[in-house]
């Protein structure tokens, strides 16, 4: 059985502040960039599925040449193989594109019994690219899922979180299935799992080479701007007391009506 | 054309952020010159429909079938989008739940509309949708504008106002689901549903951190009474939730929920980047930190500086003395 892991490779959370609205519009944003930390999950996961289930695992990532790093990064876990599709030459393009082109790089491995990816991405904060994925390939979709309790007899059985309370379901395979954090601990690459990545041959294919255009987007992002800055400074309490803060507190956040 | 907007139930009846987002389909619809739809999916679907005749919906479609009763992806998204074609609808919105951000993308995947997930504003120019999102984790803003026909979004919760409830208007229609077959086969539903305020609702906002870390369970039983007594929602800090002191759904952030409270008490949260990106839009800010130098005091409107085991029961005991 095969499973791929849909990996992206995003900035450094703790850089997204310092990310600028022009970089953000010319699609070249300067920061470190690492793989998407909700895509580890999914990366662990898959890893995991092989130990259990005996799967062969492939990272597939749409992006540029550089994003090879973040497919490293999911075979120094343990990933099996990787594939990038170079999106340079594409243009115009929004998140259902993406799907698509991802959808056929899927199917161009051949059987596929499982598609993992993460919640959402730290950059785009999208969480819709796997539906879209799903939808193309005419396959169900799990997402939230916070362990898989099997697969067997074509079927995978998985927990999910939902409001109010848990739930098990069991979809036919193939399905696409995203996964919360809840699902495991995502392990660090070993040393030894960092040598074998750099060495690893990952092959990259043309997103027009796999049927996908430019300029074929639904949506396109404008007006790309920073949000105002909080402008309020702010108030400190002081008081000689714990109680009398808090009185003084109390009584400026009735005034201010929100209690 | 119409605009239609997916009134989302759950088993304890219509989702408060669904009608936010039919008061906002008002304006959108009268600023187009078009209709607004509601649709209501479900098992029963009576009640809900009622009450959203009262929120400004020229007509109200109900999807009723027992397939429907537990919320399955496949079979809501089949309706959702059966709905669409019923309405005619070229704007199609859900609050952005769960299961509303997932439903309108696979809705839109399958019209091959455009989507706009966990928009934060809408408008219209030129006849057109425009949705603003809020991405980058909330570093960046951007408007999203299409060019599909169908112009599908999913709307953050407390984006908009609560409308007023008024005179009912608009006629219930039933539309006889056509659901194909379900992918999805529900083995088990456990509910841990306790009643409390979910936190992406939630108006208020008392939130512990790693500061607990020398009683975890008196530190958020403390925090916990403070909400209780001003009808707030827990939440927590990453580091909180990874020292195992409460459960991940709390968690606010980055990893966590992005939330967008009147009023936000953070008590022993020393405010990293991961944090303010979940909590950074409410309107009011409380940091509670022994550390005087610690960075959420520079995103608080109000800071004390002090022990979280004395200022959050000194607190409750101030508030209880106010508002009973
Ligand atoms: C990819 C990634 C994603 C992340 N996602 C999230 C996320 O979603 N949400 C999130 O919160 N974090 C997230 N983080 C983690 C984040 O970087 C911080 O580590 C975390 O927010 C710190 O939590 P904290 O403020 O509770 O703990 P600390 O930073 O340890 O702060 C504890 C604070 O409590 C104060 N304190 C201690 N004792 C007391 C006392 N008795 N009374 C009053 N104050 C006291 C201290 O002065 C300190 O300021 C993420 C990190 C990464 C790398």
């Amino acid at each position: 059985m095969k499973v791929v892991v849909l990996i992206k490779q995003t900035p450094d959370t703790a850089e997204l502040p310092k990310v600028s609205a022009d970089d953000v519009r010319a699609g070249k944003v300067k920061a470190t960039m690492v793989i998407n930390p909700w895509d580890e999950y999914a990366a662990e996961e898959a890893i995991q599925l092989g130990d259990r289930f005996d799967f062969d695992s492939v990272a597939i990532s749409m992006g540029s040449p550089e994003a090879v790093e973040a497919l490293k990064h999911a075979l120094a876990m343990g990933v099996g193989a990787a594939a990038l599709v170079d999106n340079t030459a594409l243009t115009g393009g929004d998140l259902f594109t993406t799907a698509d082109a991802l959808a056929a790089a899927i199917a161009a491995q051949g059987a596929v019994d499982l598609v993992l990816c993460g919640k959402q991405s730290v950059d785009d904060n999208g969480g819709a690219v796997y539906a879209g994925v799903a939808v193309k390939l005419g396959w169900p979709l799990v997402t939230g899922v916070t362990k898989i309790v099997d697969v067997a007899n074509g079927r995978i059985t998985v927990e999910r979180l939902v409001e109010g309370g848990q739930e098990v379901l069991s979809v036919p395979l193939p399905a696409v299935v995203s996964v919360g954090k809840e699902i495991n601990d995502p392990r660090y690459p070993s040393f030894m799992g960092i040598r074998k990545a750099s060495k690893a041959n990952i092959p990259a294919t043309a997103a027009a080479s796999l049927g996908v255009a430019s300029g074929a987007g639904r949506t396109s992002w404008t007006n790309v701007r920073k949000p105002e800055e909080r402008k309020s400074k702010v108030v400190m309490i002081d008081g000689a007391s714990a109680q009398e803060k808090a009185a003084k507190l109390a009584d400026a956040l009735i005034a201010e009506k929100v209690i | 054309m119409s605009v239609l907007v997916w009134v989302e139930q759950t088993k304890s009846g219509p989702v408060a952020s669904s009608w936010e987002v039919l008061g906002k389909g008002r304006q959108l619809a009268d600023a187009l010159g078009t209709q607004l739809v509601a649709a209501v999916i479900g098992g029963e679907t009576a009640k809900t429909a009622e009450e959203a005749t009262k929120y400004g919906a020229d007509e109200v479609l109900t999807l009723t079938d027992g397939a429907l009763a537990d919320y399955r992806l496949s079979a809501y998204a089949a309706a959702l989008t059966q709905a669409v074609g019923a309405a005619g609808a070229t704007v199609v919105l859900a609050a952005g739940t769960t299961r509303g951000r997932e439903v309108t993308a696979m809705v839109a995947a399958q019209l091959g509309a455009g989507l706009a997930p966990d928009a934060i504003d809408l408008k219209v120019d030129g006849g057109k949708l425009v949705a603003v999102r809020s991405v980058y984790s909330n570093n960046i803003l951007a408007d999203i504008v299409y060019s599909s026909a169908v112009q599908v979004a999913s709307v953050r919760p407390r984006s908009f106002p609560m409308p007023e409830a008024g005179a009912a208007k608009g006629a219930v229609k039933a539309v006889a689901p056509n659901l194909g077959a379900v992918a999805e086969q529900i083995v088990e539903v456990r509910s841990t549903d306790t009643g409390e305020v979910s936190l992406t609702d939630a108006s208020k906002i008392v939130s512990g951190g790693r500061g607990v870390a020398q009683d975890p369970a008196k530190g958020f039983a403390l925090i916990t009474e403070l909400a209780g007594v001003l009808g707030a929602a827990v939440g927590a800090s990453r580091a909180a939730v990874d020292a195992g002191y409460i459960p991940y759904k709390y968690q606010v952030g980055q990893t966590g929920k992005t939330v967008k409270p009147d009023l936000y008490i953070a008590a022993g949260i020393s405010g990293a980047i991961q944090h303010l990106a979940g909590m950074g839009g409410s309107k009011v800010i409380v940091a509670i930190n022994k550390d005087a130098e610690a960075p959420i005091f520079e995103k608080a409107s109000y800071g004390i500086v002090g022990d979280l085991y004395e200022v959050v029961p000194a607190l409750t005991t101030e508030f209880k003395k106010r508002i009973g």
